[in-house]
C-alpha cells in the first residue's frame, strides 16, 4: 500500500476526485469498489497521453491516439472531454469524464442527500445526448442528427435515405412535435434500453 | 403462392426421404417388400382390373402414416383444451399422446414395433432441428456471451458426468443398488450420456416462458453446445470401456482428452468450413434462384455426415455451419429464398421436433426395455438435479468476477432448473453396445424415467417459477429506430473510451472484428449488391416502413377505398427509392403507376397486424418470428398485388424455374406508356390551373419564418418538410418535374370532394384522420398528414401521436361520406375495363 499511496500522492486532489467520481482510496471506507490502481493506472495514460508534459491535454493529444481518429464520432468524444470554450483538460476533468463508463454498483448504500453518482442513468444519457447536441441549446435537431447518421453509416445508404431515416428517428421521438429532441424526450425514447449497461465499460468497475 | 407451393413440394421431399429408414428396420418381412412380383405371377390367373399390393408400398406407406400420425398429434395437442395447454408445455403432452399410441400398438401386435431407432433419430430427425436453432440463433447475443457459454457447455457438462458418474459408483460401492454387473467406467460413460442439456426439450419449454435474452441464450446456447460436448465425451468413454480397465493408462488418459479437443474443435471448424463454402455458393445462384434455397439443407446436412464421416462432432459441425453462414447467406439470396429456407427449416425442425417427443412416448411402452432398480434410478435422478444446481451456482459464480452484467441468483435457479434432458440422451443410450455393457437396458430405462421427469414435471412447473420467482421477462417493445440509432452510438462511444483509456477491453475486440470482417469477409463472402445496402440500421427502417405501408392500406381500407391515392401524381411512388434495392428486380426502373390500385383492391383484405408479443430473441422453432414473417409477407403480398396486377398469374403455373414478375419486355412497355400518359395528362391539367402550385411555396416560408425566432444557429441549408420532398422529387424522375409531383391536390378526373386533399382546410382530410374533437390540426401536423404513399415515411406520427389508432376508431364517416365512396366505388367499375 506505501508505493501506491506515494503514487497517489502526485494526483493532485486526489481525495476529492475519488469522493465525485466514486473511485474512491481507502480500504476503510466500506464502499471501496474500484482500487486505487485505476486511478494510478488512468494517471499513468493521462502522462503518456500528455506528450509535452504540461499536466493537461488539448485536442490534439487526443488525436494522436490512432484508433480514435478511425471512429466516427471520435472528434464528437473528443470534445466531450473539453467544456464549452476551455481548450484544455487536467486530470481531474479527464477522470470525471471516464467515470461516466464505470458501472453502476448495486450494493452501494444509497444515501439520501448524496448527490447522484456521476454513473447514474441520466448522466450517462445526459453524456450521449450532449455528443447529439452539439451547438449545446439542449436540443438535437434534424441537422445535428443528420450529422451524426452521416458519420456513422457513411457510404452505405444515400443522402436521401439518410434524410428519411432522421426524419423517421425525429418523429420517432418528438413529443410536442417541434422537429427536435429535446434531453427529456431523448430519454423517454430510450426508456427500454438497459442504459447501465450499454454505456458501461468492464475494467472501470 | 408461388412459395407454398415451393414448399409443398419441400415437404413431400421431406416427408419421403426422413423417415424413410425408420421403418426399414422395423418391417419384419422386408424380403416380400424385396420381391413382390413374384407373389403376383403365381397367383395370376387373368386380367386383374385392380390388385391390392399392399408389400408394394409398406414401407413408405408406415412412414407416412406414422408422419401423419405425428401431424394430427400436433394438432390435436395444440387445439386441445387451452387450460392444459397453459399448464402443460407441448412438448409434454406429445410424449403423453406417445404413450397412448404406444399402448394401442402394443395392444395390437403384443410387442412394440415402433420405437426410436439411434439411426433414424441421428440420421434423419436431429440435424434439422439442430440445423434450425443455429441458422436463426441470434449471434450478437451468442457471440457476446460466448464465454459464458462455453464455460458451462465445456466444463459444466465435464463436471456433469464426473460427478454424477462417481457419485453412482460410490453409491452402488455403497451397495445401495444390490447387484448390477456395471463398474466404474460404465458408471461414467452413463453420466457422459446423461449430462447434457437438450436443446430440443429446451427450446420446448423455454419458448412459452418468455425469459430475458440473456438467461435465454446461456441456457439455449449452452444446451446446443453440450450436446456436441457429451456425444464426444460419450465416445471417449465408450472406448475406454472397449478398451478395459486395466490398459488404461496416463497415456491413453491423455489421448483421450487429446481426442476430446480434436473432435470437438474439429467439428467446429469443419462447420465453419462449410458456412463458407455455403455462403460462396449462394454468391452465384442467381441464376438458378428456384433451387437456392435447398443449398442451405443440402450443404448444412452435407457438414453434419462430412463430420460423423471423419468422427468429428457432427452436432457442433452444423451448428456453426447454420451460425457462421446466417448472414452471408440471408444477404446473398433473393428475398423469397430467404422466407423459403426460413418457412421450410421450421417446418422441417417442428416436424422432425413432434416425431421425437411422440415416440419418445411410444417408445415407452414395451415390456422388453423397462429393467427396474430403485436405487439406480432414484439416485440417478437425484444426482442429475442435484449436480446440476451445484454446476451451475459454481461456474456462475466463477463467470461472475468477470462479467460486466452479473447473472443474477434467480437466473441462475431457472437456469439449473431448466436442465432439461432429452433424445439426445436416450439417442445414445440406446446405441450403447450390449456385449460391453451388461446393464444396458437398466442405462435406457433410468434414462427414459430421468427424460419424462425432466421434460414433463420440470416443464410443467417450470412456468409457476418463473413467475413466483419474478425472474425479468423478455421486455418485448416495438422496434424503434431512435432506440438502434443509440445503440450503435453506443458502441462507438465505448471503444472510443476504450482507446482514450489506452485499455484492450471487449469493445475493442468487438470492433476490431467488425472492421475484419467488413473488409474482409463480407468482401469474400457476399455478392456486391448485396453489400450495398445492408446496413443495418438501414434494413431497421426499411422493415418500419414495410409496416407502416400495410397499416396505411389496410386503415384506408377500412374506411372503405383507397380512392383518394387515385389521382396519378399522388401514386407517383418511386418504391425502388423508398424501399430499397429490395424492389429493384421486380420493378426495373419503373415508376409504379398507382392507378392500377383499384384493381384488385376489393378481393384483397389485409389482416390486421398483430401486436409483437414474441420477444426478440426468441427462438422457438414454432412461432418464429411469427410476426416479421407475416409482415413480410403481408408487405409483398400487398405490394405486389396492389403495383401491378396484368397476366404475371397466367405465367409461372406453367413454368418451373421462373417466378418472375415483369420480366416481359412488352409488358414493361405496357407500364411505362401507361405512366407516361397519365402523367402527360396530369401536367396539362395542372396548366390549365386546375389548382396551382403556390401553396408549397406558402408552406415554405411558413417553415422558414417559423424555424427562425426558434433560434437555429444555421438557418442555412436546412431541408425541412416539403422541401425535402422538393430536392427528393427532383432526383426520382427525371421525366417527372418537381412541381407536378408536389401538386398532387390535383383532383385527376376522380369528382370526390371528400378526398379531394386541400391542404388549408382540416375539414377535408381523410376521414379516418379526423379527429373527433373539432381541434384543427396545427400547421405542421396538417402538412404531415399522410396524403399519399408518397409519404409513406412520414407515417410515423401517426403511430406515436395521441391520434394514433384510436382516433382511425372514432373517426365518424358520416353519411354523405359513404355516399361519395359508393360514387367512387361505381367510378372504379366502369374504369376496369379500360386496364383490363
Amino acid at each position: 500500500m506505501g508505493s501506491t499511496n506515494s503514487t497517489l500522492l502526485k494526483i493532485p486532489n486526489v481525495e476529492v476526485l475519488m469522493q465525485e467520481t466514486g473511485l474512491k482510496l481507502v480500504a476503510e471506507e466500506n464502499c471501496l469498489n474500484v482500487s486505487p490502481a485505476h486511478i494510478i493506472r488512468l494517471h499513468d495514460r493521462f502522462k503518456a497521453l500528455d506528450k509535452e508534459g504540461r499536466g493537461h491535454l488539448c485536442p490534439h493529444d487526443f488525436g494522436a491516439i490512432k484508433e480514435l481518429a478511425m471512429n466516427p464520432i471520435g472528434d464528437r468524444i473528443i470534445g466531450a472531454f473539453f467544456s464549452p470554450g476551455k481548450e484544455t483538460v487536467d486530470f481531474h476533468t479527464f477522470v470525471k469524464i471516464l467515470a461516466h463508463f464505470r458501472p453502476v454498483d448495486k450494493d452501494r448504500p444509497k444515501e439520501p442527500n448524496s448527490p447522484e453518482p456521476i454513473n447514474s442513468r441520466s448522466n450517462k444519457l445526459k453524456f450521449a445526448f450532449q455528443l447529439y447536441d452539439q451547438d449545446k441549446d439542449g436540443k438535437i435537431s434534424r441537422d445535428e442528427l443528420l450529422q451524426v447518421l452521416r458519420a456513422m453509416l457513411g457510404m452505405q445508404v444515400t443522402d436521401e435515405q439518410l434524410e428519411s431515416i432522421a426524419d423517421r428517428t425525429i418523429q420517432e421521438a418528438d413529443l410536442d412535435r417541434d422537429d427536435t429532441i429535446s434531453f427529456e424526450e431523448f430519454r423517454k425514447s430510450l426508456e427500454k434500453i438497459n442504459i447501465d449497461h450499454k454505456m458501461s465499460i468492464r475494467f472501470l468497475r | 403462392m408461388a412459395s407454398s407451393v415451393y414448399l409443398c413440394l419441400l415437404r413431400a421431399v421431406f416427408l419421403v426421404c426422413f423417415v424413410n429408414p425408420l421403418i426399414q428396420g422395423l418391417s419384419e418381412d422386408e424380403s416380400v417388400f424385396q420381391n413382390p412380383h413374384h407373389q403376383q405371377e403365381e397367383n395370376l390367373t387373368g386380367l386383374p382390373i385392380v390388385t391390392f399390393k399392399w408389400h408394394h408400398v409398406e414401407t413408405p406407406y408406415l412412414v407416412i402414416i406414422w408422419v401423419f400420425v405425428a401431424g394430427l398429434a400436433k394438432l390435436s395437442v395444440v387445439e386441445l383444451n387451452h387450460h392444459v395447454i397453459s399448464v402443460v408445455p407441448e412438448s409434454g403432452l406429445l410424449i403423453i399422446l406417445g404413450f397412448i399410441l404406444g399402448g394401442i400398438v402394443w395392444g395390437a401386435d403384443r410387442a412394440q414395433t415402433f420405437k426410436l431407432l439411434p439411426p433414424t433419430f441421428f440420421y434423419y430427425l436431429l440435424p434439422q432441428i439442430i440445423l434450425d436453432a443455429s441458422y436463426f440463433m441470434p449471434n450478437k447475443l451468442f457471440f457476446s456471451n460466448l464465454g459464458a457459454i462455453l464455460i458451462y457447455a465445456i466444463f459444466g457438462t465435464c463436471w456433469n458426468a464426473a460427478t454424477v458418474g462417481l457419485s453412482l459408483w460410490g453409491c452402488y460401492e455403497a451397495g445401495v443398488m444390490g447387484n448390477l454387473d456395471i463398474g466404474l467406467l460404465q458408471f461414467l460413460l452413463f453420466g457422459s450420456l446423461i449430462a447434457a442439456v437438450d436443446p430440443v426439450a429446451v427450446i420446448a419449454v423455454f419458448e412459452e416462458v418468455h425469459v430475458n435474452e440473456v438467461l435465454f441464450i446461456l441456457v439455449f446456447g449452452e444446451s446446443l453446445l453440450n450436446d456436441g460436448v457429451t456425444v464426444v465425451l460419450y465416445n471417449v468413454f465408450d472406448a475406454f470401456v472397449a478398451l478395459g480397465g486395466p490398459r488404461i493408462d496416463a497415456a491413453e488418459i491423455f489421448k483421450g482428452i487429446f481426442s476430446f479437443v480434436v473432435v470437438a474443435f474439429g467439428g467446429s471448424f469443419l462447420g465453419i468450413g462449410f458456412a463458407i463454402l455455403l455462403s460462396l455458393l449462394t454468391r452465384c445462384t442467381k441464376h438458378i434462384q428456384i433451387i437456392e434455397a435447398g443449398f442451405v439443407f443440402v450443404v448444412g446436412y452435407l457438414a453434419y455426415l462430412t463430420a460423423e464421416m471423419l468422427s468429428l462432432s457432427a452436432i457442433l459441425s452444423i451448428t456453426f455451419c447454420g451460425i457462421c453462414c446466417q448472414k452471408y447467406v440471408n444477404a446473398n439470396m433473393d428475398e423469397k429464398s430467404v422466407t423459403t429456407v426460413r418457412h421450410a427449416m421450421k417446418l422441417l425442425a417442428n416436424g422432425s421436433e413432434t416425431m421425437i417427443f411422440l415416440f419418445l412416448g411410444v417408445t415407452a411402452i414395451d415390456t422388453e426395455i423397462w429393467v427396474w432398480n430403485t436405487g439406480f434410478i432414484l439416485l440417478t435422478l437425484l444426482f442429475v438435479f442435484i449436480y446440476r444446481i451445484i454446476g451451475t451456482f459454481l461456474f456462475t459464480w466463477m463467470l461472475n468476477k468477470f462479467r460486466l452484467v452479473p447473472i443474477e441468483v434467480i437466473d441462475q435457479v431457472v437456469m439449473s432448473y431448466g436442465g432439461l434432458r432429452g433424445a439426445v440422451a436416450y439417442g445414445l443410450a440406446a446405441l450403447l453396445d450390449e456385449d460391453k455393457i451388461p446393464e444396458k437396458n437398466l442405462m435406457i430405462s433410468t434414462t427414459l424415467i430421468v427424460v419424462y421427469f425432466t421434460v414433463i414435471l420440470q416443464g410443467i412447473t417450470m412456468k409457476p417459477l418463473v413467475q413466483w420467482l419474478k425472474v425479468k421477462r423478455a421486455a418485448h417493445s416495438d422496434l424503434k429506430l431512435i432506440e438502434k440509432l443509440n445503440n450503435r452510438a453506443f458502441d462507438h462511444i465505448l471503444a472510443a473510451v476504450e482507446d482514450i483509456c489506452g485499455r484492450i477491453g471487449d469493445n475493442w475486440w468487438t470492433r476490431g472484428w467488425n472492421r475484419f470482417e467488413e473488409n474482409y469477409i463480407s468482401w469474400l463472402l457476399m455478392k456486391p449488391k448485396a453489400r450495398k445496402n445492408r446496413d443495418y440500421l438501414f434494413s431497421i427502417f426499411h422493415k418500419l416502413n414495410l409496416e407502416d405501408a400495410i397499416n396505411y392500406v389496410s386503415e384506408g381500407e377500412r374506411q372503405g377505398s383507397l380512392a383518394f391515392s387515385r389521382s396519378d401524381e399522388a401514386a407517383n411512388v418511386d418504391f425502388k427509392k423508398q424501399f430499397g434495392s429490395e424492389f429493384a428486380d421486380v420493378m426495373p426502373n419503373i415508376m409504379v403507376d398507382m392507378s392500377n390500385y383499384e384493381l384488385g383492391i376489393e378481393h384483397f383484405s389485409v389482416t390486421s397486424i398483430v401486436k409483437d408479443t414474441i420477444p426478440s430473441v426468441s427462438l422457438d422453432i414454432h412461432g418464429q418470428d411469427r410476426k416479421n414473417a407475416m409482415d413480410d409477407i403481408n408487405a409483398h403480398h400487398l405490394l405486389q398485388q396492389h403495383l401491378y396486377r396484368s397476366r404475371k398469374h397466367h405465367r409461372h403455373k406453367y413454368s418451373r424455374s421462373h417466378f418472375s414478375i415483369n420480366q416481359n419486355e412488352d409488358e414493361v412497355q405496357e407500364i411505362f406508356q401507361r405512366t407516361m400518359r397519365s402523367r402527360l395528362e396530369s401536367f396539362k391539367s395542372t396548366k390549365m390551373g386546375v389548382n396551382p402550385a403556390k401553396k408549397i411555396t406558402k408552406h415554405h416560408k411558413k417553415e422558414l419564418t417559423h424555424k427562425m425566432p426558434n433560434g437555429h444557429p444555421d438557418g442555412t441549408g436546412h431541408l425541412y418538410g416539403d422541401e425535402v420532398d422538393i430536392a427528393v422529387g427532383s432526383e426520382t424522375g427525371a421525366i417527372n418535374s418537381t412541381f407536378m409531383r408536389d401538386t398532387y391536390t390535383v383532383g385527376a378526373g376522380i369528382e370526390n370532394p371528400v378526398f379531394l386533399p386541400d391542404m388549408d382546410s382540416p375539414t377535408h382530410s381523410p376521414p379516418w384522420l379526423m379527429e373527433t374533437e373539432a381541434v384543427a390540426p396545427s400547421q405542421r401536423a396538417q402538412r404531415r398528414l399522410p396524403w399519399t404513399p408518397n409519404r409513406l415515411r412520414r407515417l410515423a406520427p401517426m403511430r406515436i401521436s395521441t391520434c394514433s389508432t384510436d382516433s382511425f376508431l372514432m373517426a365518424d364517416v358520416s353519411l354523405t361520406l359513404e355516399e361519395h365512396e359508393e360514387h367512387s366505388q361505381t367510378d372504379h367499375v366502369e374504369m376496369r375495363p379500360v386496364f383490363d
